[in-house]
């Protein structure tokens, strides 16, 4: 996908200037934060539960090669076909290989994040391949037009219900309707012969099973067992990340990827799905191939953003971020938005190429409270904003005022004369006749009073006033 | 116990009053008071601006100044959560160093958290009458576990009524640097605390930290906001909140 992620500071401006936008951002918040929230105390020790899911992705990483290599041999086995992709242009290449191969014209799609970031609607069009995506919001953004999701399990987060009415009545041409399930009907009356009809099924995968060859895939809707059992052909698209050694492990994290992500205590569909079709067996399909791909992924094993490749992909980070509620996905201008998007985008794409995703967050650390593998999020932000002045990538005006500043504090004669001046300035500066506690407009820091006032000081110093006191007790 | 007084640099500039106020409760709670005179700032905006090195150094230089006291106290969650949790990162690779930080950290408390856990202080002199709403600063509650601290000091006061808000825990948008490279934004998530904060119907705003303090202050005054008044916690429990607006 196309990364916008420069252009964050003006799109976040433009999303908090839509009105419709922030009505659809304030409702799908409070059902997220309250559901997970009530879906985590069911679990006995939660907390015990996040430490343990954190050791055995760190366990998963820290032989990631040797697990990748016995799922490829487990899933071997079963007659499936593992492939690997380098970058994005070999997801693509891979997948049109195979449709070609299988003369596949059509193909119906489970949800994958990889395929965003491949960008692989696209190049399957122009290989003259038909993608039908199947999830309900994917389904929505492909006929809006090639809409990008703006939320890594909720990819409509950013609708409401008339918006999805009015795009299904222009869309399908029939009358607009207004309740959810008449709506979802209507989809599922549309894809139904597309899914009939398709040749081949993509699929992302939430987890890859080492000891059994096997991909989990967590879903709501029940289309992913359509794509992955209809059709002849299932290509399954997932991060190299995902691999975890046992169906033991799968199942400490299923604890937690529902509760987070949805606040479900399971996700409506879970599907186990290993080998291609046996004689005896009535459904699945006769050709399984799975695409590991890493497109940036094997440069963090072992370095220090490697916790990011902990992460499960629920979205409680984004849920809960200030940040995100009130901006939402896509001001974050590539495929992963929020907290975990922050940190992705610039490992993935390029630090020079997400300027402004670093410092985008004001390192509440509510996101690290909520990650069920417990990714020091801030900690990982703070890094990335220690590369960007290491390679002098923040604006000099910014570097020079935090130089200044910081040698002044190691100043304290300096300082304490600077800040005496200083507060007198602003004190002065709030003078206006009427009132004098607060300043309209700050011409040092606009930014601050383009949106509220800045409160005028005291006018003097602590350390003034106790040096004072002291003097004259 | 001999405490060292840590003001914080937005203390020191733009409110002294919270200072003074928690100079005084630490006295009231029987503790010999130390304000080392060089002190200026923990080194946290430049930590988490990236400046790695500046940070080390003004740690090195809080470390100096305080090393000698007992406890270090600061009337922040932000300024003492930096201290706590992130100076033994500081440290580096000096043994030495990372010892004298550790011991320095695990000393190092915010204001309310030292008063109820430490001092065990049960003589909150504050009188005031109200009815007044606790934001979380979210530094001090997620690093530092405070959350009934400041609430249970305040219930000490007879006159205080405290009906929490919804999302007391959410940030308030300031996030230091965040609140001048992200203006708009900041001020965007600052509005919706402000609105939790008016519909509590209380006529105060309290908090343990000033940034978020000032933060939301400016963005009540914005909003055409002049009736709910924004104090910090040491203010309304050492009962100076005479000079407050």
């Amino acid at each position: 996908m196309e990364n916008r992620a420069m252009h964050f500071k003006a799109r976040a401006g433009q999303k908090l200037a839509d009105v419709l936008l922030q009505e659809n951002l304030g409702k799908a918040k409070s059902r997220f934060v309250g559901m997970r929230a009530k879906a985590i105390v069911e679990v006995d020790d939660f907390e015990a539960t996040r430490e343990a899911a954190k050791l055995l992705r760190n366990r998963s990483l820290d032989d990631l090669d040797l697990w990748l290599e016995q799922f490829e041999q487990q899933a071997t086995r079963r007659g499936a076909t593992v492939l690997w992709a380098r970058d994005s242009a070999e997801i693509c290449k891979l997948v049109i290989d195979i449709a070609q191969r299988h003369g596949v014209k059509k193909i119906t799609k489970s949800k994958s994040m990889l395929s965003e970031e491949a960008g692989l609607n696209l190049a399957l069009e122009a290989a003259g391949i038909q993608p039908v995506e199947t999830d309900l919001g994917e389904y929505i953004l492909q006929i809006n037009d090639n809409e990008p999701p703006s939320h890594i399990i909720a990819p409509v987060f950013h609708k409401s219900k008339e918006e999805i009415s009015a795009l299904f009545a222009r869309t399908h041409r029939r009358p607009a309707l207004t309740d959810i399930q008449a709506l979802t009907r209507e989809a599922r009356e549309v894809l139904r012969p597309h899914f009939l009809s398709a040749d081949m099924g993509i699929s992302g995968g939430n987890f890859l099973v080492a000891e059994t060859g096997s991909v989990a895939l967590v879903t709501n809707e029940g289309n992913g067992r359509m794509v992955t059992t209809l059709p002849k052909v299932h290509v399954v698209v997932t991060g190299i990340e995902k691999v975890i050694p046992t169906l033991e492990d799968l199942s400490t994290l299923m604890r937690l990827l529902p509760r987070s992500a949805t606040g479900q205590s399971i996700s409506n569909y879970f599907s186990l799905l290993t080998g291609v079709k046996k004689p005896e067996e009535s459904d699945g399909p006769e050709h399984l191939y799975f695409i590991l791909v890493d497109n940036g992924r094997a440069d963090l094993v072992g370095g220090e953003f490697a916790e990011m490749l902990r992460c499960i992909r629920c979205g409680a980070c984004m849920n809960h971020c200030p940040v995100y509620q009130t901006v939402g996905g896509h001001a974050y201008g590539w495929v992963y938005p929020g907290p975990m998007g922050s940190i992705l985008t610039p490992l993935f794409t390029g630090l020079e190429n997400a300027i402004d995703l670093p410092q985008a967050a004001t390192l509440c650390n509510q996101c690290g409270v909520v990650c069920p593998v417990k990714i020091p999020l801030p900690d990982l932000l703070r890094k990335l904003r220690e590369k960007q002045m290491e390679r002098r990538l923040r604006p000099l005006t910014e570097r020079l005022a935090l130089l200044a500043w910081g040698w002044m504090a190691r100043h304290p004669r300096l300082y304490a004369l600077g800040t005496k001046i200083g507060v007198r300035y602003l004190q002065w500066l709030a003078h206006d006749g009427e009132r004098n506690d607060r300043i309209r407009i700050l011409g040092m820091a606009t930014e601050w009073t383009r949106g509220r006032d800045f409160p005028a000081p005291e006018g003097k110093t602590f350390r003034e006033m106790y040096a004072a006191r002291k003097g004259n007790p | 116990m001999r405490v060292g007084l840590f003001v914080t640099c937005l203390v020191d500039m733009m409110r002294p009053r919270i200072g003074f106020a928690a100079l005084k409760l630490l006295e009231a709670a029987g503790c010999e008071v130390v304000v080392p005179a060089g002190q200026t700032c923990c080194g946290q905006p430049a930590y988490n601006s990236g400046d790695r090195e500046s940070a080390r150094q003004l740690a090195i230089k809080l470390l100096d100044e305080f090393e000698s006291c007992e406890y270090v106290v600061a009337p922040s969650g932000s300024c003492a959560g930096m201290i706590r949790t992130h100076y033994v990162d500081l440290a580096g690779e000096g043994e030495a160093l990372a010892r004298r930080m550790a011991a320095l950290s695990s000393r190092t408390y915010e204001l309310t958290d030292f008063l109820v856990n430490v001092a065990k202080f049960d003589k909150v002199p504050g009188d005031y009458q109200g009815s007044i709403t606790y934001h979380d600063s979210c530094s001090g509650l997620r690093e530092l576990g405070v959350k009934t601290q400041p609430r249970a000091l305040l219930a000490q006061i007879p006159g205080v009524a405290l009906h929490e808000m919804k999302g007391a825990e959410e940030c308030c948008g300031f996030g230091g640097a965040f609140s001048v490279k992200f203006g708009e934004l900041s001020a965007a998530i600052a509005e919706k605390k402000c609105e939790a904060i008016q519909a509590t119907g209380g006529d105060a705003i309290v908090g343990g930290d000033l940034g978020c303090l000032l933060n939301i202050e400016g963005k009540l005054r914005r909003m055409g906001d002049e009736k709910t008044k924004v104090l910090h916690v040491a203010e309304i429990l050492a009962g100076d909140t005479k000079g407050t607006r």
